[in-house]
């Protein structure tokens, strides 16, 4: 009795020193935001360039640390809105950054720094054919695409109706990844993705562009969120998004210019 | 009763017990009070919502009869029969149990999808699996499958093996035995395992977003339309939420449930056995 008595409170003891060890942590972090770190929240599909964005500003700043988390736009924002601590929100629709600024959290205009447009993935060899967005309608083909309540889905609606085109997909997927995840594994004979995605997984997807995606651009808003307490890095941030280094790290990932474009689209 | 007078729990326990309750309960609370009652009725009655939880019905329904078909026979041999790696068989068919639902959902697609391992001799026969309710209901027997065998098992092991060795030595082929003495022996045992069988395809979610996709009506289970409808809806996704745990709240009642006045003392005892494994699973 007593030597399971003095374990277990051993146990509590460990459990308790953990407990505020987790708490120091997170103090620690906190001291170091002031000092030079700078956490971006950015959407899932600014992955690739937003990595390379976090290095350029590494070497411009020095002794300021840059810590990424990618998710989707809906996701971030959420987290953001329950007090997820971060200086910058990059966002990969205009939507959820107007959650943020109705709820306050956002400090200044958001800035457009880069645009989207979908384009069609297809297996390498193109089984089915596919050489234009109304082929997509061709019957007994497997079509995946986002669905509506996502911003690629959104995209693919809005050019749909323009075209009175009538997809028939297979699966409407919750993002752009899983839609690209289904092309890769050849389970669809298409899917719509963004010019984007088609950079990133080169080789195991083809591409076909199509002039109607013209009709659905989506805009890539950023902001410094009013809870930052690093703002003066958040700005150069954006600043480097903005700049020419910046955009060419954008466009070589297959985005579209965003410099030029204010407000929300 | 003699148990209860002698409580050798040391008061501090509770406290920590408490606790421990709370981090289970405390979360589905704080999403109760989160509950848009004023729209809760139209949130979860829309066509979108009734298509999911339809659907989530009809294919748990089928996967658990399944899960029965398939179950009842492996659970048979993993107590009763005697064969090498009978060991390393048990653990293996136990492996969905531990692992992450989205590891089933790759493996089931490369199994039956297009470039699978049988896909290929299916779809010369015309079959596709991919993206259609087969595959949903798929990726719910492949979750669900070892809480019925496990629930079983324990109980064909707790009843022991007397009354059939009896049976067989009054002449009964094994067949009899098995229709006329194992299987009403361990019928509560087996409900029990349909039960939390069904309650586990009604939650599936990683396997079938992997593996079947998501499309209304076909694909997009109740848990898939959740998590799509949170995208833009929180309220709704809220609501459905609770539709869910309700449904969860009634299976795990059904399950755990006390026999009731017209059973006899027989019929405890074997709820009894059917529990011990239960609790295993869990």
């Amino acid at each position: 009795m007593n030597r399971i008595h003095k374990l277990t409170a051993l146990l509590l003891a460990v459990l308790m020193a953990a407990t505020l060890a987790a708490c120091t942590g997170k103090d620690d972090a906190a001291a170091n935001s002031s000092g030079g770190t700078l956490t971006v929240f950015a959407a899932a599909s600014l992955k690739t360039s937003f990595t390379e964005l976090a290095k350029m500003f590494e070497a411009q700043h020095p002794g300021t640390t840059v810590t990424l988390s990618f998710a989707g736009s809906s996701d971030l924002a959420t987290q953001i809105n329950q007090g997820a601590p971060a200086d910058v929100f990059a966002s990969a629709d205009t939507r959820n950054m107007e959650i943020l600024q109705e709820a306050g959290l956002v400090d200044g205009e958001p800035q457009i720094f880069a645009t989207n447009t979908l384009a069609i993935a297809v297996p390498p060899g193109n089984p089915a054919g596919i050489r234009s967005f109304p082929d997509l309608a061709k019957p007994g083909t497997r079509l995946v695409q986002c669905a509506q309540q996502v911003p690629c889905g959104a995209a693919a609606a809005v050019i749909e109706q323009q075209t009175g085109t009538d997809l028939n997909p297979v699966s409407e997927e919750n993002s752009v990844t899983d839609v690209l995840g289904k092309v890769i594994s050849a389970e669809a004979d298409a899917g719509l993705v963004y010019v984007t995605d088609l950079q990133s997984a080169a080789g195991r997807v083809e591409g076909v562009a199509f002039p109607e995606a013209a009709d659905a651009v989506n805009s890539y808003p950023a902001a410094v969120l009013s809870n930052s307490r690093n703002s003066a890095d958040a700005r150069a941030f954006l600043e480097l998004l903005g700049s020419p280094e910046g955009q060419q790290v954008l466009s070589d990932a297959g985005f579209g210019n965003g410099s030029g474009l204010s407000g929300s689209t | 009763m003699s148990r209860q007078a002698y409580s050798g729990i040391p008061r501090w326990i509770y406290a920590v017990a408490v606790l421990a309750a709370l981090v289970v309960v405390l979360p589905l609370l704080a999403m109760v009070a989160r509950v848009n009652w004023a729209n809760f009725l139209p949130l979860v009655t829309s066509e979108s919502a009734l298509s999911a939880l339809g659907l989530s019905l009809r294919t748990s329904a089928a996967s658990t009869v399944l899960c029965i078909l398939l179950g009842v026979p492996l659970a048979l041999v993993l107590a009763r029969g005697r064969f090498p790696l009978q060991g390393l068989l048990r653990s293996l068919v136990l492996l969905p149990l531990v692992l992450p639902p989205v590891v089933g959902g790759i493996a089931l697609l490369y199994t039956f999808g297009r470039q699978g391992l049988l896909g290929s001799s299916l779809e010369v026969l015309g079959l596709q699996v991919a993206f259609s309710t087969t595959a949903v209901v798929l990726a719910q027997t492949f979750v669900a499958l070892p809480f019925l065998v496990v629930s079983l098992e324990g109980a064909l092991r707790t009843g022991g093996e007397r009354y059939e060795a009896v049976a067989a030595t009054l002449g009964a082929s094994p067949g009899r035995v098995f229709r006329r003495v194992t299987l009403p022996l361990v019928l509560p045992g087996l409900a029990s395992g349909a039960v939390l069988s069904f309650a586990r395809s009604l939650g599936e979610f990683g396997a079938t977003l992997t593996f079947a996709g998501s499309l209304q009506g076909v694909t997009r289970t109740l848990p898939l339309e959740i998590y799509l409808q949170r995208e833009t809806d929180p309220d709704a996704a809220v609501a459905l939420s609770l539709v869910l745990v309700a449904v969860a709240v009634a299976v795990v009642a059904l399950a755990y449930r006390r026999p009731g006045g017209h059973a006899g003392r027989a019929s405890t005892q074997r709820t009894t056995a059917a529990a011990a494994p239960v609790g295993n699973a869990a």
